[in-house]
């Protein structure tokens, strides 16, 4: 799936990023615990999450994730947009929960990172 | 290839824990590993980063990078782990309320990077301080 298609299917609204909108999407997480997403998150995917703080953007960051959607209207600092702006990631906002947002992704063909898959992804 | 670096990690700081991990991250991508082996020792570095910044009194990460394998090192001046064996046990914490609401503190750290680094040691003095070495092989 594209990035473009994670943004229409969930009527998202681009925060900062919009060059990548093209990128490919592997996998989605959704989660709002970031020890887990660095546990189990795959490479190029794209992270659903409700928490808002700077350390959402290290943990993408990081697991070398390139996107982050922002469920439920949550709102981003400036200074979290323009570090993403730094690193080269794609923010998105949905008025979706993150129950709904990542249902429809499922739905239309999206999957997620297996639990008790090698955390070195090799 | 043969570079080090010394980064400082101050207890407490959540608005700046992170950067060392990045820093480390960037130099790694300079010197052309390959991107699944610097997201290991990224993911490893993060997680000892924040360990530090939540649970130390201040410490140190120090990166050493030489043909063929890459070596993080955390030590940090206290307050040191009563039960390692404990510590390292998935789910176990001893994190505040505040830091989980930061989506950390779910014990799941220690364990998160002994999965990822090839070689993993820890050795901690309650009083003393915590020292931990994680080798990445290249």
């Amino acid at each position: 799936m594209k990035l473009s298609q994670v943004q229409q299917l969930l009527d998202a609204k681009i925060l900062t990023g919009q060059e990548y909108i093209d990128e490919s999407v592997d996998e989605a997480c959704g989660c709002d615990l970031m020890s887990d997403v660095l546990r189990y998150a795959k490479e190029n995917g794209v992270l659903l999450t409700g928490l808002v703080n700077i350390q959402v953007l290290n943990t993408a960051d990081m697991a070398n994730m390139h996107s982050i959607v922002f469920v439920r209207n949550k709102q981003p600092t400036s200074q979290i947009l323009d570090m993403a702006d730094d690193i080269g990631m794609l923010v998105m906002q949905t008025s979706l929960p993150m129950f709904q947002a990542c249902g429809i992704l499922y739905q239309n063909g999206l999957r997620g990172a297996k639990p008790k898959e090698d955390p070195n992804g090799l | 290839m043969g570079y080090n670096m010394t980064f400082d990690v101050e207890s407490g700081d959540f608005a700046t824990a992170g950067q060392a991990s990045r820093k480390i991250k960037k130099k790694l991508q300079d010197l052309g590993i390959s991107s699944k082996i610097i997201r290991r020792i990224a993911i490893a570095g993060y997680e000892g980063e924040m360990n530090l910044a939540i649970h130390s009194d201040g410490g140190q990460i120090l990166l050493d990078a030489e043909p063929g394998v890459i070596t993080l090192r955390l030590e940090d001046t206290g307050p040191g782990i009563g039960n390692v064996d404990l510590a390292m046990t998935e789910g176990w914490s001893t994190a505040s309320d505040s830091v989980r609401e930061m989506g950390f503190g779910a014990g799941m750290g220690l364990p998160n990077m002994r999965n990822n680094a090839d070689g993993f040691e820890i050795t901690s003095r309650p009083g003393v301080g915590t020292k931990i070495k994680m080798t990445f092989d290249l």
